[in-house]
């Protein structure tokens, strides 16, 4: 991907660490380390004042709750001003009754939405697309989704990654499609004859050798 | 919301914070869980407080200055 200099930008990658930033936001000026020992949902938007954007924003804010029980942090963003943030977020409230919560970085230079590849100009030149970053503790990348201009994001399957992701973390195993907390999880394929051997004897539900699933 | 404001004065979570660090609370950690307020928010205030000198750090351990006493 070109950058505006004409410089190669390279999109962050899963597993990567998070590139770190010093950006204005309607909490402060603050940096992406500003959030370590804390998981982080940093999620850019179109721009304030739209409807989409609008839905999006109250849907983040009504799964805070449960994102705080997680440990988790929302970061939102978007080309727009301060001054357009601070007011779009009162207009939420004021029209909504939602009160938005968490920082909102004024990204009007492009700063921080090219370090993490925010903005497809196949979708728009001037605006971010619905990115999503998960990032953890450790301010490691561990997911990213991309909607375009036209598609909510779905809360559900947010808080659904996240509790994935430190099921995965906590207990070293993966989890299937569709799974839910309190779903069987997988157990990680054995690396060996001996493991596989061995697997089919350890109580596990296996369809084969290298499927088996475990409750928690 | 930073923790000071344009007339260089802490503002309201500015004096939260200089009331942990005055209870002897002197490490980001501590400051957050007397403060009720999240890592990111005390990182990035007390770093606002000490850029406008009401608390200095030394080690990652947090004190206040005369400015900072001053101020509660």
């Amino acid at each position: 991907m070109e950058g505006e200099m004409g410089q190669v930008v390279s999109m962050p990658k899963l597993g990567e660490k998070a590139p770190e930033f010093d950006a204005l936001t309607t909490f402060g000026t603050l940096k992406l380390s500003d959030f370590k020992g804390s998981w982080v949902i940093m999620f850019s938007h179109p721009a304030d004042f739209t409807p989409v954007c609008t839905t999006e924003f109250m849907a983040f804010a009504k799964i805070q709750p449960e994102l705080k029980k997680r440990g988790v942090e929302l970061l939102g963003l978007s080309v727009d001003s301060i001054t357009s943030h601070i007011a779009w977020a009162r207009n939420i409230e004021e029209k909504t009754g939602v009160k938005i919560n968490f920082p909102i970085i004024a990204d009007l230079n492009k700063e921080v939405s090219a370090k993490f590849g925010m903005v497809h100009p196949g979708q728009s030149k001037t605006e971010t697309v619905r990115a999503v970053f998960v990032i953890d503790a450790n301010q490691v990348i561990r997911l990213i989704l991309y909607y375009p201009l036209t598609t909510g994001r779905n809360m559900d399957e947010i808080l659904r990654v996240v509790d994935a992701l430190q099921t995965s973390d906590a207990n070293g195993v993966a989890t299937p499609a569709n799974w839910r907390p309190g779903d069987m999880v997988i157990v990680p394929p054995p690396k060996t004859q001996e493991m596989a051997d061995a697997r089919m004897k350890q109580g596990f539900e296996c369809v084969d050798w290298y499927f088996c699933k475990k409750k928690l | 919301m930073p923790c000071v404001s344009p007339d260089g004065k802490p503002s309201e979570s500015g004096v939260k914070m200089l009331g942990s660090v005055s209870a002897g609370k002197t490490s980001v950690e501590d400051i957050a869980a007397a403060s009720g307020m999240p890592l990111f928010r005390v990182r990035s205030g007390l770093r606002e407080l000490a850029e406008a000198g009401y608390v200095a750090e030394q080690d990652g351990r947090y004190s206040l200055t005369d400015l900072g006493r001053a101020a509660l």
